[in-house]
């Protein structure tokens, strides 16, 4: 299948996705999530920022967001030490996005262009779990191991929505880490992992009939403590 | 294709081809933002829409300021927001489209307003408006310079990042890029195109970008 029509299946089969898809409950969910409720918060958030002559110090930073989104490092350090901890952190997630996929391409409950859009995500969300633990190792780590997974999966209509919950979850994570990072190059490919995801985000939003960009003109950060809860239901071990 | 590379900006080679369509937008300003920008679009055009970013991170990466930064991520914001605002007025749109064009046109004016004042609280004198023209007629007209501009937003801040010293600028910036390429990713979708053309959005080594950016600064 080419690339076109893989991307006009997910267009076209929005429609018959959003008609299943009514429940803002998840949505809500969230939103209460990220910490965020819409643009004019996300705006706040921005000149919060933004808006001081500090520019040299991190902690400033997080001191004047943690009220709401607490973009520390304090819940990466489980993973380790600094960047390495945050890339770690970033691995476990890959892997658990590349486990989702995979068993939802398994579960013989995707049928044809929802079935080849999960698999496409999953193989992005592989190359980077590859890249990362190629970056642990290569900065002298040692790669996060990979946890076990358990997801609920139903039907087509609800592993999307999940899907959905999932891809926006994990950009909000990397967006949360991003001021954290130290090394230069780490931050590059953080960055161009981050916007992947907030593609992939977005993609699934089509989907499922949901605003592309629910936190509007001004992406919401979450948190590893907020991140790392949401996703604990679906770590076995 | 191997992971690491990807992983590593410098080695990473450009697999996009030249995006034509850059070098038809035309920017009409005496700022050295608006001359950069002319730069960048110019060298997107013979060498990818990638080649933005990291002529941005080139651009500023001795000694410039955030100031700088933000003021190219200004003079970007404003070519977006002026494109939707034209292409609503010209490109004949309807629909969810339509819908998309207004809330996506919006949410560049929001980032306008917010790197302003930005720009103003670091003590930095905001970037004027360039004026722009953009060849766009019909709803594949939009399509095309629409995906071209918002994946090269992505690529512009993503390729700016680095170079921010600010932790609070940093952390805006990327609240910013993530509602780019969300706004790419279903800007693609209408156009039949895949949201997310490679696992990593990409960056072309620095070599690659100093040469094709020297003789359009020399023009």
């Amino acid at each position: 299948m080419s690339n076109s029509d893989e991307a006009d299946m997910v267009h076209k089969e929005t429609p018959a996705v959003e008609a299943l898809v009514r429940d803002e409950s998840s949505r809500k969910r969230f939103f209460a999530m990220v910490g965020g409720a819409g643009a004019a918060g996300a705006f706040g958030i921005f000149l919060a920022a933004c808006g001081g002559n500090d520019n040299k110090d991190k902690t400033a930073t997080q001191s004047q967001t943690q009220t709401r989104t607490q973009p520390t490092s304090s819940g990466t350090s489980q993973f380790g030490q600094g960047d390495l901890g945050i890339l770690n952190y970033a691995l476990t997630l890959e892997y658990l996005e590349a486990d989702f996929y995979r068993k939802a391409a398994a579960s013989g409950m995707l049928k044809g262009k929802a079935l080849d859009v999960a698999k496409r995500f999953g193989e992005e969300e592989q190359q980077h779990v590859d890249a990362l633990r190629a970056t642990v190792k290569q900065l002298g780590g040692t790669p996060a191991s990979k946890p076990k997974s358990k997801f609920p999966l139903t039907d087509q209509s609800s592993i999307l929505t999940l899907a959905a919950t999932v891809e926006n979850l994990g950009a909000a994570a990397y967006l949360g880490q991003a001021a954290n990072i130290k090394n230069k190059q780490v931050l590059a490919a953080a960055l161009s992992i981050h916007t992947v995801e907030g593609r992939h985000a977005a993609a699934l939003n089509t989907v499922i009939g949901k605003n592309v960009t629910p936190d509007g003109a001004f992406a919401e950060p979450a948190s590893a403590d907020e991140v790392l809860k949401q996703v604990k239901p679906f770590i076995v071990s | 294709m191997q992971r690491k590379d990807n992983m590593n900006p410098e080695m990473t080679s450009n697999s996009q081809l030249a995006d034509p369509v850059l070098a038809t937008v035309e920017v009409e300003g005496l700022t050295r933002s608006s001359f950069i920008l002319k730069s960048a679009l110019a060298a997107g055009s013979v060498y990818g829409a990638s080649t933005v970013a990291p002529f941005v991170g080139q651009a500023f990466a001795k000694g410039q300021s955030d100031v700088d930064i933000l003021n190219f991520a200004l003079t970007l914001e404003y070519l977006e927001a002026d494109f939707y605002a034209k292409a609503l007025k010209k490109a004949g749109l309807g629909g969810e489209l339509k819908k998309l064009a207004q809330q996506f046109g919006d949410a560049e004016q929001q980032h306008v307003d917010a790197l302003t004042a930005t720009v103003k609280d670091l003590g930095g004198t905001p970037a004027t408006k360039p004026r722009f023209s953009f060849p766009i007629s019909d709803r594949a007209s939009f399509l095309k310079l629409a995906t071209t501009l918002e994946d090269t937003g992505v690529s512009a801040y993503n390729g700016a990042g680095p170079s921010i010293k600010s932790a609070k600028v940093l952390a805006a910036a990327g609240s910013i890029v993530q509602v780019e390429a969300r706004h790419a990713a279903a800007i693609r979708l209408q156009a039949n195109k895949q949201p997310s053309p490679n696992a990593f959005d990409k960056t072309l080594s620095k070599q690659k970008v100093l040469a094709a950016v020297k003789p359009l600064i020399k023009a």
